[in-house]
């Protein structure tokens, strides 16, 4: 069990989200970043896509009423155990009365913290992962109390052998496919489109990263057809709008790219003023 | 009747099918008469298929997904004869008041169509209307069959919080906001049902191929509607047709 004194800037539970209901116009939710996510899973040895907290820019203070193992991945946020500092990609034994806080922000913009077992919040539609009209709860608040589901067996067994790679945290190229609408647009529109790097906008979040950089665009709407999270749109402005985790189904903007799934780790990693390029691929 | 339809991958592990760009009500049969093939075809893979006016969107969550054989195999699907069942839907009748405080934009909508607000109303409810698919927010009907008088283009500043159960027009459309949420749309009334409850495992009443009426109600109507359906024990009223 664990007290949230301080839930930070914006914390949720995730999973690897809603699969199956999107007809109902439910987005699909989950982890922004699933390599992090997944690393946290697999180093604690729990099952793949276990709901784990993603942590946003300011990490949370949570105070350990039973003993666990931990882990944390992804961004660089100066966790520490009882003020102690502990490290990324390592699972660390806490016990009653434990306290984690987290620093400052030094690399990435997402942390994810895992619990022995995986976190047990509501469970509805096939997910853990908060969502504002579909759980009861959309963020962590101040007082909370956490659970983790049990587990029989810890199994400290083979974890050294994981080889944990963070370079994505370092990297701005977003690898891309071309998307449905992709071929409507002009050379030089295609052109600008990887001739040049992109600024993320201040109105990045779990549903949608805007850049700041615009395309002149003479491109109609489309009529409203079914989106997917990676999908970049253009807008009739000429702005560009990477849909992510939480974005809705359906869309009636132009579907100029698509993001490889591997490239949504590095995006979620992003924020406000940093810069990416987009690198065309082919399957 | 089949289309010409376009079939395109989007991004790595989906395919896009698309029918020729164009609203209607013969395009969104033929396409909810596909997605059924394609259910029944993936009954046993982990794949999503979404819709919406004109194209489906199939995601497929397999390893080794082989683009050419699955296109392959949807367009003989397509082209298979169709099945044999009758497909059921349902016309619900939707409570809806368009009274003051929730006509808010009632009174600069006539103006600027110079008909009465007893005229939109009326137009409103006379309407037959369509669900396309649902999306947007969870629960939002994509409803077709606005009368084209009643078409306005969406506000120049969206609101950046339009009530639950809103019943707004945009564009060539009108819908019931299921949640409080940002919106450009122009709010004639308030239905006071609910039209997503995450709890069951149908959350929507409603399906594509549904129709929609509105039915006026006063505003304490509206009240008594409200605290029936606040307690889950409101009964919609609808009827059973055949497409």
């Amino acid at each position: 069990m664990i007290k949230v004194i301080d839930p930070g800037f914006f914390s949720t539970i995730q999973d690897m989200g809603r699969y199956g209901v999107q007809g109902f116009g439910i987005p699909r939710s989950g982890v922004m970043d699933r390599y992090a996510s997944g690393l946290v899973n697999a180093l604690l040895g729990n099952p793949k896509g276990a709901p784990v907290l993603e942590i946003t820019m300011v990490g949370p203070v949570l105070e350990f009423i039973t003993p666990t193992l931990i882990c944390i991945s992804g961004a660089l946020m100066q966790p520490a155990l009882n003020g102690d500092p502990i490290d990324n990609n390592s699972v660390i034994a806490v016990g009653e009365g434990d306290i984690l806080s987290f620093g400052k922000l030094k690399k990435g913009f997402r942390s994810y913290l895992g619990v022995l077992g995986g976190f047990q919040t509501e469970f509805i539609l096939g997910s853990y992962s908060m969502y504002k009209a579909i759980t009861e709860q959309a963020s962590l608040a101040k007082g909370d109390t956490l659970h983790s589901a049990q587990k029989q067996d810890i199994d400290m067994e083979g974890h050294s052998k994981l080889r944990v790679n963070t370079s994505y945290l370092n990297t701005s190229v977003i690898e891309v496919y071309k998307g449905p609408e992709f071929d409507n647009l002009s050379l030089a529109q295609q052109k600008r489109l990887f001739s040049r790097s992109y600024t993320i906008s201040k109105n990045n979040s779990r549903m949608a990263y805007q850049l700041e950089e615009p395309i002149k665009n003479e491109l109609n709407p489309i009529i409203t057809s079914p989106v997917l999270p990676g999908t970049v749109q253009l807008t009739p402005s000429g702005q560009l709008i990477i849909l992510m985790r939480d974005c809705q189904t359906t869309g009636g903007y132009p579907r100029v790219l698509q993001l490889k799934a591997a490239s949504d780790d590095i995006l979620s990693q992003k924020f406000t003023g940093e810069q990416i390029k987009f690198n065309l691929i082919t399957i | 009747m089949q289309f010409q339809l376009s079939y395109k991958r989007y991004g790595a592990q989906a395919i896009l099918i698309e029918w020729p760009a164009k609203i209607n009500v013969e395009i969104l049969h033929d396409v909810l008469g596909f997605k059924r093939k394609i259910d029944e075809q993936y009954i046993n893979l982990n794949v999503q298929i979404i819709h919406a006016y004109c194209s489906i969107l199939i995601d497929y969550k397999i390893n080794n997904f082989n683009y050419n054989r699955e296109l392959e195999m949807l367009q003989q699907l397509y082209g298979s004869k169709p099945e044999n069942t009758v497909n059921t839907f349902n016309r619900w009748k939707i409570p809806v008041c368009y009274e003051a405080p929730f006509a808010m934009d009632l009174e600069s909508l006539s103006k600027s169509k110079g008909l009465s607000k007893e005229d939109i109303i009326d137009r409103h409810i006379q309407g037959k209307y369509t669900v396309y698919f649902i999306g947007f927010l969870p629960g939002f009907l994509y409803l077709g069959g606005l009368d084209p008088l009643l078409h306005t283009p969406r506000r120049a500043t969206p609101r950046l919080e339009i009530e639950k159960g809103a019943v707004a027009i945009g564009g060539i459309q009108t819908g019931i906001y299921p949640f409080n949420s940002p919106g450009g749309w122009h709010v004639i009334g308030n239905s006071p049902i609910h039209f997503f409850d995450a709890t069951k495992k149908q959350p929507c009443f409603a399906k594509a191929g549904d129709e929609i009426e509105f039915v006026r109600i006063s505003a304490k109507q509206y009240r008594d509607t409200k605290i029936l359906a606040d307690a889950k024990v409101y009964q919609l009223e609808s009827e059973v047709i055949h497409d």
